[in-house]
C-alpha cells in the first residue's frame, strides 16, 4: 500500500509539473487564433522535432507496441521504423514542405482551409474536417484506455481503470483550455526528452539484472525460437507493408501532425528535423520494443488487459522507477491527446462552425459582419466553442474507452487507416493542377465510404489479394477516383489552381 | 516537353532523388534476411541491418536537404 501511495504521488506530481509548464506558456501567449493554434509559426528545430516526436509517442507506441512485440515478435520495430523513419520522413518533405509554402503564402491553419480555398468548396472543407474528427475520436480514446490500463497495472488493480482514464481526461481538458499550441509544444519537448531517457535507463537496468543483451536474447531464443527469425506468424510481407504504408500516410493526415506542417519558423527548421528524424526513431523504438521482446524470454506474466512494459519493470526494477516510467508515458499520452484535441478544436471552429453555422446566422459576408459585430466578440465566441468542443469530445471518448473492445494496436491501426484515406486526394490536389472539385469529392468520399464499410459492415472483407489491408486498398481507390473523376470533369466556378503554385516563390 | 538543358537537369534530379527515396523505403526491412535468425552481439542480424539502414537514411536526408531541397516543388536553389 505504501508503495502504491508513492507511485501515485510520482504520477500525480509529474502531471502537475507538466501542467504548470502549460500555464507558464499560456502567460506568454498572445490571445490570437494564430498564436493559440500555431504559436504564431515560430517553432525552432528542437521544439518542432520533439513536438512532432512526442505526438507520435503515444499509448500506441509506448504500450501497444511492446504488447504486440511481446506476443508476436520484435519485427514490429522494422514496421514502425519503415513507416516513421522513412515513409513519414519522405511525406514530411512531399506534403509538409509543400503545405508549409502554401500555408505561409495564404495563412492557412488547417488542412480543410487549404483544400476549401483551392477548390472553392465549403462542402469539401467541412467534409475533411468532419472525417478527421471522426477518426480522431478512437485515437483519443486509445490514450484514455492506455492511461486506465497503466494505472491498473501500476497499482495491481488497487486503483480502478476509470480513475486512470478519467484522470488523464481531466488533465487533458484543463491543459488544452488554458494553454494552446505553445504550451503543448513546450511540454512535448520535455516529454520527448524524459521518455527517451527513461526508456534507455529501463533497458540498462533490466539488462544489467539479467546479464546483458546476449543473455536476454538467448533466453528469448529458448522460449520463443520463432521470434528471432525475421517474419513468420503475424508478420507476412503483405501485412508488414500494408501496416507501414497505411499508418505512415495516416500519420501525415493526422490533424495534430498535419497542423505542424504549418508551424515551422523557416525552411532550415524543416530541413534539420528531416535529417534527425530516422535517428530519433531508432533511438526510441529499438529499446522500447526490445523490452517487450525480452520480457517474453524472461517469462514475465502480463495481467489480463494489462501492459507488458509496467509488468517487466515491476519485476526487474524498483517500484518508484516503474512509477516514473508510467508517469512519463501518461504525460506523453496527455500531450499527444492535447495536440489532438487542440487541432480537433481548430478544425471544429474554422472548418465547421465558421463556414456552416456562423455564416447562416446572418447573411452578411465576413467583412460586413466585422463592421456590425466587433471582432473581439466573435473571437471570444469561437474560443468558447473550441473549448466546449474539447470538453464534449474528451468526455465522450472517455465514456467510450470504458466499453470499447480491441487492443491498443487494433484501435490505433483502424484510426490511422481512416486518416490514410485522405492522403492521396490531398497529394494529387497539391501537385496536379488539373484536379477538380468533383475529383476531390469522389476521391475523399469514395475511399471513406469503402473504408468505413470494411470497418463496420461485417460482410465487407478487411483484407484483399492475399493479405493486403482494406486501408491500402481504399487508398488506391481514392487515388484512382480522384484522378479519374478529375479527368472526366472540368473545373467548376470558384476553383483556383494557382493557389498551390509555389514554383516561383522563394521563402525563407 | 522542353529541350532546355536546365529542364533536363531538373527531371534528372527529381528522378535521382525519387529513386533514392524508394530505395530507402524498400530496404528498411531486410527482405533478403527473411527467416534468418542469426544473432550478433545480442540482437538479431536483421535488426542490426535496420539500425544501420536508418543511419544511412539520416545521412541521405541530410544530403537531400543540402543538395536536393526544393526538387519537385520549387526547383533546387543554386546555393542549396
Amino acid at each position: 500500500m505504501a508503495e502504491t501511495t508513492l507511485q501515485l504521488t510520482i504520477v500525480g506530481a509529474y502531471m502537475i509539473v507538466a501542467t504548470a509548464i502549460g500555464v507558464v506558456a499560456y502567460r506568454l501567449t498572445e490571445r490570437t487564433a494564430e498564436d493559440y493554434y500555431l504559436a504564431s509559426r515560430t517553432f525552432g528545430t528542437v521544439v518542432l522535432l520533439f513536438t512532432t516526436f512526442a505526438t507520435l509517442l503515444s499509448a500506441f507506441t509506448f504500450f501497444g507496441g511492446p504488447n504486440l512485440v511481446f506476443s508476436a515478435g520484435p519485427e514490429w520495430i522494422l514496421v514502425m521504423g519503415l513507416l516513421d523513419g522513412i515513409i513519414f520522413a519522405i511525406l514530411w518533405y512531399a506534403l509538409g514542405y509543400k503545405q508549409w509554402l502554401v500555408g505561409q503564402r495564404h495563412g492557412y491553419v488547417t488542412l480543410g482551409e487549404m483544400l476549401g480555398d483551392r477548390f472553392g468548396s465549403r462542402l469539401l472543407r467541412g467534409t475533411v474536417a468532419a472525417v478527421s474528427l471522426f477518426w480522431l475520436f478512437p485515437y483519443v480514446m486509445l490514450q484514455q484506455k492506455g492511461a486506465g490500463q497503466a494505472i491498473v497495472g501500476l497499482t495491481d488493480g488497487a486503483v480502478p481503470f476509470w480513475v486512470g482514464a478519467g484522470g488523464i481526461t481531466l488533465f487533458m481538458i484543463l491543459y488544452v483550455a488554458v494553454s494552446g499550441m505553445r504550451g503543448v509544444a513546450w511540454t512535448d519537448t520535455l516529454q520527448g526528452l524524459v521518455m527517451l531517457g527513461l526508456v534507455w535507463v529501463a533497458v540498462a537496468w533490466i539488462l544489467a539484472a539479467v546479464g546483458g543483451p546476449a543473455a536476454a536474447t538467448e533466453r528469448l531464443g529458448t522460449s520463443n525460437p520463432d521470434f528471432l527469425a525475421l517474419g513468420g506468424g503475424l508478420y507476412t510481407v503483405e501485412w508488414m507493408l500494408s501496416t507501414a504504408i497505411s499508418i505512415a500516410f495516416g500519420v501525415a493526415m493526422f490533424p495534430q501532425i498535419n497542423q505542424r506542417f504549418f508551424v515551422a519558423r523557416s525552411q532550415t527548421v524543416l530541413k534539420r528535423t528531416l535529417a534527425l528524424w530516422p535517428v530519433l526513431v531508432v533511438l526510441l523504438f529499438v529499446p522500447a520494443f526490445m523490452l517487450g521482446a525480452w520480457a517474453a524470454g524472461l517469462g514475465v506474466t502480463v495481467p489480463e488487459n494489462g501492459n507488458v512494459i509496467p509488468a517487466v519493470l515491476n519485476e526487474y526494477t524498483a517500484g518508484w522507477f516503474t512509477a516514473a516510467v508510467v508517469a512519463g508515458a501518461m504525460a506523453a499520452m496527455m500531450s499527444s491527446s492535447d495536440s489532438m484535441l487542440l487541432s480537433g478544436a481548430s478544425y471544429l471552429t474554422r472548418d465547421i462552425y465558421r463556414p456552416f453555422v456562423r455564416s447562416e446566422d446572418t447573411t452578411a459576408d465576413d467583412e460586413e459582419r466585422e463592421r456590425t459585430a466587433p471582432a473581439e466578440q466573435t473571437d471570444r465566441r469561437e474560443a468558447l466553442i473550441a473549448r466546449a468542443g474539447v470538453v464534449v469530445f474528451a468526455t465522450l471518448s472517455f465514456v467510450a474507452s470504458l466499453y470499447a473492445p480491441g487492443t491498443l494496436v487494433q484501435i490505433g491501426d483502424t484510426a490511422f487507416g481512416g486518416f490514410a484515406q485522405l492522403a492521396f486526394p490531398v497529394l494529387v490536389a497539391l501537385y496536379w493542377a488539373q484536379t477538380t472539385r468533383w475529383g476531390m469529392y469522389a476521391g475523399v468520399g469514395g475511399s471513406q465510404l469503402f473504408y468505413l464499410a470494411t470497418v463496420f459492415v461485417p460482410v465487407v472483407p478487411g483484407s484483399y489479394l492475399g493479405g493486403w489491408s482494406a486501408s491500402v486498398v481504399g487508398m488506391v481507390l481514392g487515388l484512382v477516383l480522384t484522378v479519374g473523376v478529375s479527368l472526366a470533369t472540368s473545373a467548376s466556378p470558384g476553383e483556383d489552381a494557382t493557389v498551390y503554385s509555389v514554383s516561383s516563390v522563394e521563402s525563407d | 516537353m522542353s529541350d532546355r538543358p536546365d529542364e533536363h537537369r531538373r527531371r534528372f534530379e527529381l528522378l535521382a532523388w525519387a529513386t533514392a527515396a524508394l530505395l530507402l523505403a524498400a530496404l528498411a526491412i531486410p527482405w533478403f534476411l527473411w527467416q534468418n535468425s542469426i544473432v550478433v552481439a545480442g540482437l538479431p542480424l536483421w535488426l542490426w541491418w535496420h539500425v544501420g539502414w536508418m543511419g544511412v537514411a539520416s545521412v541521405v536526408f541530410w544530403a537531400f536537404t543540402r543538395y536536393g531541397w526544393g526538387v519537385g516543388i520549387t526547383g533546387v536553389q543554386a546555393d542549396g
